[in-house]
């Protein structure tokens, strides 16, 4: 993975000087609330219901062990001895004091990481798919495009105040584990007939109050144009986009009122006067930017005798079984696998993980992954690279410390927002919702028949758990001061993204639980023989769903 | 060329006595004309001496000016594109452009193009309600004078100036991002 050299040190050293000037000149009274807002925003520091929190970058979710190791002691030493997983792949520390927050900065300098850009109206933490690098349907690896972009918009002089927060993913995989089309910019890498390598670039999703999907306006930017249409793009939004209401100040609504036709045409005359700049990535900056992501020293196995004990584990033992088809994910090297910890036991608010559990994945990761991590939009952490031999040894490693609950892809590995219990802004809680749902669920055999099934679930319209792209989305109400639940179907964050539609009016919290039941119930129904909620949603539609959650007790 | 929108007037920036000028505190010889006068600004009753004045007026009055081009100035306002300057930058001794408040970043990208593709090499004055924060930016996207009008002393503002030693993109200041200066060692 990338690691810093001296001038990355010494720049986010002299950030992390910068913020504690800020934080005394604050705490001295010589800088207002409102002048200190953005520049804590800008260094990960939110103000919630009950205490600050501070949001760490994970650039493009990578982390190694002693990453980990130093985000456990600093739970332990400045917070509560946990730490959360978010859906941009960072982490989260829900009690942390403002006059502590410079030195925890510092702590994490000393390991390569900071709290940069993490929040607050400027580019964000780039995002990209969990198995980069290993998925068999991988065009082009994409973290190296992903660093690029972070140092790009890194301190980006221009862009720091812009109309509001400006999110980019990048997906190098024909399937789209990055959620592109949810994202202020999505970046597909793609190869034209000649076998050269470009990017379709989609602009204008976002979820929030107003969902709404990307657009592609471009279908082929050559390669070492990345970075020059990107700031392209970012420009045209920064001079255009609406600074007089919050809630339309995304590019997303700058792309609706000037349509993606004419946003296209603004970005491409931007572009033109850019394109052969000083952002060029010329062949030598790509070749040092993969210099970073070097395929891991593999071993190579007789990949039939690995097969082969791999079934015996599986058909000795059942558990095993149902961990090694849920939470495992095929490599492209033979004798590999993928593993993802879950977060998701049921009880727990999805992706929150303990100090211990933090120092337990380290210890996974440098055992059996080659020292790395990944942190997955869906909250959860994958290994990326485990030795099919060594699949049932950390199946039982992982068991010990909580990580093999066997629910990657179904109902229960639910993406939930930290809600009511942390977070002014809610209408309504999520995670005991969250709980209640995953106890109703809790026969895995009925589980998996289910199969791939995505429920996401927000306390507000802010959409932090994503309810409109997931096959059912909750969404917390409030009505007449009381916390309630609307639920929508249909949606999707995969290739074939898609926002959901609502069901009808919103349940209390009692009912969710059965709302969730009968919902299922009516899939399973329908459905054709191996067929997924979300094709059988997309065959049927809303409506058998809405007679039954509605009918009449007879 | 385009013409800018007409619009009701918002806040105006104000004109200090004294600002930084090139790293050091120096007193300001220009007088800013904010838009909404009392009295209808014209070429012929302009005050004497170093006048910036606000881009509509500019525009209207720039052909009579002429004789006195190297002493008038103009102002963006925060919604006023650095194309509408365009090319009569190379003329200009001084642009300003107006911070309504810090949070509005329009100036970074007029301040950028005015001086990255308008070829503008005069004063580049920050004016209105940014802060001592945002010095290190506006300084990359080019901007050499800053007439603050808050509380900090000016002293600390030259200080922060001083907060990073490198950073990571091109940019005014800058001609290479730092992925290709590591690419060429
Ligand atoms: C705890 C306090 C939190 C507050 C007050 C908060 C606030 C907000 C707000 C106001 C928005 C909407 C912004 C907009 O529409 O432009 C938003 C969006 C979002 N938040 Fe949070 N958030 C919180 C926690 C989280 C957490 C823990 C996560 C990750 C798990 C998260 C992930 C997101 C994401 C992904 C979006 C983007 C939705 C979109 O694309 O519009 N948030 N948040
Ligand atoms: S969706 Fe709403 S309730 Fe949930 S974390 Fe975001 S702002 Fe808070």
């Amino acid at each position: 993975m990338y690691r810093y050299d001296e001038q990355d040190h010494k720049l986010i050293r002299e950030r992390v000087a910068q913020f504690r000037g800020q934080t005394d000149r604050y705490l001295a009274g010589e800088l207002s609330e409102e002048e200190f807002l953005p520049l804590r925003l800008q260094n990960g520091l939110y103000v919630q219901r009950l205490a600050p929190m501070l949001r760490i970058a994970v650039p493009y979710g990578m982390m190694h062990s002693a990453q980990l190791r130093r985000l456990a002691e600093i739970t332990r030493k400045y917070d509560k001895g946990y730490a959360h997983f978010t859906t941009r792949q960072n982490v989260q520390l829900n009690w942390p004091n403002l006059e502590d927050v410079p030195d925890i900065l510092a702590e994490l300098a000393e390991v390569e990481m900071h709290a940069v850009q993490t929040s607050g109206n400027c580019i964000r933490n780039t995002t990209t798919d969990q198995f980069a690098g290993v998925a068999g349907d991988e065009l082009v690896d994409p973290r190296p495009y992903c660093e690029l972009i972070r140092q790009w918009s890194t301190f980006h002089p221009e862009f720091a105040f812009l109309p509001r927060k400006f999110k980019i993913a990048v997906c190098g995989a024909a399937t789209d584990r990055a959620a592109i089309r949810a994202h202020d910019i999505g970046v597909q890498i793609v190869k034209n007939d000649r076998g050269e390598t470009g990017f379709q670039v989609f602009v204008g999703g976002g979820l929030g109050r107003t969902p709404i999907l990307g657009v592609a306006i471009r279908d082929f930017l050559p390669e070492t144009h990345l970075l020059s249409y990107l700031e392209a793009i970012v420009r045209v939004y920064n001079q255009l986009g609406r600074r007089d209401n919050k809630f339309k100040a995304r590019i997303k609504i700058l792309v609706k009122a000037l349509g993606p036709e004419e946003f296209a045409r603004r970005v491409e005359a931007e572009w033109e006067q850019v394109k052969d700049g000083a952002d060029e990535l010329t062949a030598e900056a790509i070749t040092w930017a993969r210099s970073f992501f070097p395929k891991p020293a593999y071993r190579s196995f007789d990949h039939n005798h690995t097969e082969a004990v791999l079934r015996d584990q599986a058909g000795s033992e059942k558990a095993f079984a149902r961990w090694l088809e849920r939470n495992t994910f095929p490599h492209r090297v033979p004798g590999y696998q993928a593993v993802t910890l879950s977060t998701k036991p049921t009880g727990i608010p999805p992706g929150d993980v303990t100090d211990r559990q933090l120092e337990a994945i380290a210890e996974l990761a440098e055992q059996y992954s080659f020292g790395e991590v990944r942190v997955t939009h869906e909250q959860n952490v994958v290994l990326a690279d485990v030795e099919q031999e060594k699949l049932f040894e950390l199946w039982q490693a992982a068991r010990k410390h909580g990580f093999a609950t066997p629910n990657i892809g179904t109902l229960t590995d639910m993406i939930c927002c930290p809600g009511g219990d942390y977070c002014s802004l809610a209408n309504a809680k999520s995670i005991p919702v969250a709980e209640a749902i995953q106890r109703k669920f809790d026969d895995l055999d009925y589980l998996y028949d289910l199969g791939e099934l995505d429920l996401n679930i927000s306390g507000c319209m802010n959409a932090c758990g994503h309810h409109h792209i997931g096959h059912i989305g909750i969404l917390g109400v409030d009505k007449k001061g009381e916390e309630f639940y609307q639920v929508q179907l249909g949606g999707s964050a995969s290739e074939n993204a898609s926002l959901g539609k609502v069901l009808g009016p919103s349940f209390s919290r009692e009912e969710m639980p059965e709302t969730i039941g009968k919902i299922v119930d009516v899939f399973v129904e329908h459905r054709l023989p191996e067929e997924l909620f979300i094709d059988t949603y997309n065959r049927i539609g809303l409506q058998p769903f809405k007679e039954r959650v509605y009918a009449k007790a007879s | 060329m385009p013409k800018p929108a007409k619009k009701p007037v918002g806040a105006q920036p104000d004109n200090p006595q004294q600002l930084i000028l090139d790293g050091v505190v120096v007193d300001n010889t220009w007088r800013l004309l904010p838009l909404g006068g009392e009295e209808e600004i014209t070429a012929n009753n302009l005050a004497a001496g170093k006048v910036i004045l606000p881009l509509s007026i500019w525009l209207e009055l720039r052909e009579a000016l002429q004789a006195r081009k190297d002493e008038i100035g103009v102002w963006l306002d925060s919604d006023e594109t650095a194309d509408l300057i365009g090319d009569f930058a190379q003329e200009l001794p001084l642009i300003a452009t107006h911070f309504p408040a810090f949070t509005d970043g329009r100036a970074f990208t007029a301040g950028r193009l005015l001086r990255q593709r308008y070829g503008f090499n005069g004063e580049l004055r920050a004016v209105g309600n940014f802060i001592r924060d945002q010095l290190t930016y506006l300084n990359r996207c080019g901007f050499n004078a800053f007439a603050y009008q808050g509380e900090q002393s000016l002293q600390g503002l030259l200080d922060s100036m001083q907060d990073f030693s490198d950073s990571y993109q091109a940019a005014v200041d800058q001609p290479l991002p730092i992925f290709r200066r590591r690419a060429l060692v």
